[in-house]
């Protein structure tokens, strides 16, 4: 334990050198070969010093009186895009669990169903966004008026249900036929050979699936806030920051690192999970 | 499930004994047959015509009684194993488990059984494991325990109950599975070589200990197996069967006592290698036909 948290924090301190290392040593307007840009230019606007952003971090969001800091600005937005691909993936595991488990049931189901789940990742994320918000805005049933956020969500599940119906289909065919000869022969049906053998079999399967599904969802989370236009995530936050980028070069970094810190919060949120279901990733016995 | 119309080629060749009552000295006559099974035949259909596995096959087995099934691979004897457990169901014959069709039989759970894999779930505990047939049909969580723990006990495995399956041995991990067969206490054990793939001292010291199960709670046990000797010494009667298509060839009655009275020092007695050479015989025709008998053990 001690040792990894030594690893990785050599881990980031070596990014940290490296950064600070190029920018020393690279020319201000990068290396070019014949017209071509072969190595990024390390002038303060393209690559500004990281004890500049970290300083801009402290710093007030705008310069309107009563401004929050940045940082805290970049965690409420962090906050909110976990939130979001949070929903999105357990929506996403949710409907790929059912998927698979549809498709290990009937054997039809799953050649009726498996191109469409392989050709489903094929299409563009960005040309789906706005599909799925107009459709979302003609939904409205009683008080429930389809939010812009769902919308993301929807998107974040959209790439979050693929590993996991895929990698829960495998899990779930996994038992040996002599687990399923032996649970057919005590008579048991679907259910409590699905409950008490498929389901615990095809947790090895289905951990690194959901690992998989959680990075997908922020991605997502965070590509969809941008191509809907959904404000208040920290996708929305990088691009807004991006372009005043000439004139407060290290501003949009801090909403880089939030998505970052997005990201490991999801990675770490399945290492625990992992951590829950041990006793099930056993390798099997004979 | 009825029986389709018999569909096996009579193409009956060499001695087959006709599976009337036989004579097996300590069998119980007055209970209902654990297994019978009448004319029964499995064809496989492949894409290069059908596979005969089982043709015409009749066996009884009393209640109580040890029967062994022996025979080259390709015999049918584990296909036969399977119809009898339902596992499989038969293309023409028929046959019953204590006077029900085999799919009454397993919904009432009137028989255990055990592969050759001990197939332990790996995700629960030794006892868990023992537990599994008793919790699947509901008994309740003190009844079960106190089964787990006598059962464990009966195999000497009492000290393992919380360990995990992966870190027992494979002949301990066999005797979990006999536990776990025995857990319900079926007066019909069905056993698929399930010593196969043990080696050869752990195998004579289950083979002792199933023979004092056996003998403790009275059941019948159908025991496919690829070893002469193991059917000898286990079984009250040895059922050798031939290939292509799978036949009973001859029933070879052991009679050497019950199986409590059973002990190591038979494994050196010179009427168990006299029926061990009378099995031998059968396997491999008197007639000197050659090959009959490969695939068969003869250690």
């Amino acid at each position: 334990m001690r040792r990894q948290v030594v690893t990785g924090a050599a881990g980031v301190l070596t990014l940290a050198v490296l950064w600070e290392g190029y920018k020393l040593l690279a020319p201000d307007d990068g290396v070019v070969v014949a017209g071509l840009t072969v190595l990024p230019r390390s002038n303060d606007v393209a690559m500004p010093h990281l004890w500049d952003m970290a300083a801009r971090a402290a710093a007030p969001v705008t310069s309107a009186p009563g401004a929050e800091p940045l940082w805290l600005a970049v965690g409420q937005a962090a906050a909110f895009t976990l939130g979001v691909a949070a929903v999105g993936w357990v929506v996403g595991v949710t409907v790929g669990l059912l998927t698979a488990t549809l498709m290990q049931r009937f054997r039809t189901a799953e050649s009726a169903l498996l191109p469409w789940v392989v050709l489903s990742q094929t299409v563009p994320l960005i040309a789906l966004a706005p599909l799925v918000r107009r459709w979302g805005s003609q939904l409205e049933i009683g008080a429930f008026a389809w939010q812009d956020w769902m919308s993301v969500a929807v998107i974040a599940s959209y790439l979050a249900f693929f590993p996991v119906s895929v990698g829960a289909l495998r899990g779930l065919s996994s038992p040996d036929a002599v687990h399923v000869d032996l649970l057919r022969s005590y008579g048991v049906g679907w259910w409590r050979t699905y409950s008490t053998l498929r389901l615990p079999a095809a947790v090895p399967h289905l951990l690194p699936a959901v690992r998989l599904a959680a990075a997908n969802a922020v991605v997502g989370a965070v590509v969809a806030e941008v191509s809907i236009g959904l404000r208040g995530g920290i996708g929305r936050m990088i691009v807004e920051f991006g372009a005043s980028a000439s004139a407060d070069p290290a501003k949009q970094w801090s909403p880089i690192a939030g998505a970052v810190v997005v990201g490991l919060v999801a990675a770490g949120a399945c290492v625990l999970l992992s951590r829950a279901l041990d006793r099930y990733r056993v390798s099997e016995v004979s | 499930m009825s029986a389709t119309a018999p569909t096996s080629p009579s193409s009956r060749s060499g001695p087959v004994e006709p599976a009337g009552p036989p004579d097996s000295p300590d069998a119980t006559t007055t209970a209902a047959a654990a297994v019978e099974v009448r004319g029964v035949s499995r064809r496989f259909a492949s894409r290069s015509g059908d596979v005969v596995a089982l043709s015409d096959v009749d066996l009884t087995v009393r209640a109580g009684e040890f029967v062994s099934l022996i025979g080259p691979s390709g015999c049918g004897k584990s296909t036969l194993l399977r119809l009898i457990a339902d596992l499989d169901r038969p293309t023409g014959g028929e046959l019953t488990v204590f006077g029900r069709p085999p799919h009454v039989a397993r919904q009432n759970h009137d028989f255990g059984i055990a592969f050759q894999q001990a197939g332990l779930l790996p995700w629960r505990s030794v006892r868990a494991n023992v537990e599994l047939p008793l919790e699947l049909h509901g008994t309740g969580r003190a009844a079960r325990r106190a089964r787990a723990t006598e059962l464990l006990g009966l195999v000497g495995l009492a000290d393992f109950a919380d360990h995990r399956p992966d870190q027992l041995s494979g002949g301990m991990q066999q005797r979990v599975a006999i536990a776990r067969a025995l857990a319900e206490s079926p007066s019909l054990l069905l056993m698929d070589e399930p010593f196969g793939a043990l080696d050869e001292m752990t195998r004579e010291h289950v083979q002792t200990e199933l023979l004092r199960l056996r003998a403790e709670s009275g059941a019948a046990v159908v025991f496919v197996t690829h070893s002469i000797p193991e059917a000898v010494y286990l079984s009250d009667r040895v059922v050798v069967m031939s290939a292509r298509p799978g036949q009973v060839r001859e029933i070879v009655p052991v009679a050497l006592g019950s199986a409590g009275d059973r002990t190591d020092g038979l494994r050196e007695d010179d009427q168990f290698f006299d029926r061990v050479r009378a099995v031998r015989e059968a396997l491999h025709g008197t007639d000197g036909a050659t090959g009959v008998g490969r695939g068969v053990d003869q250690r």
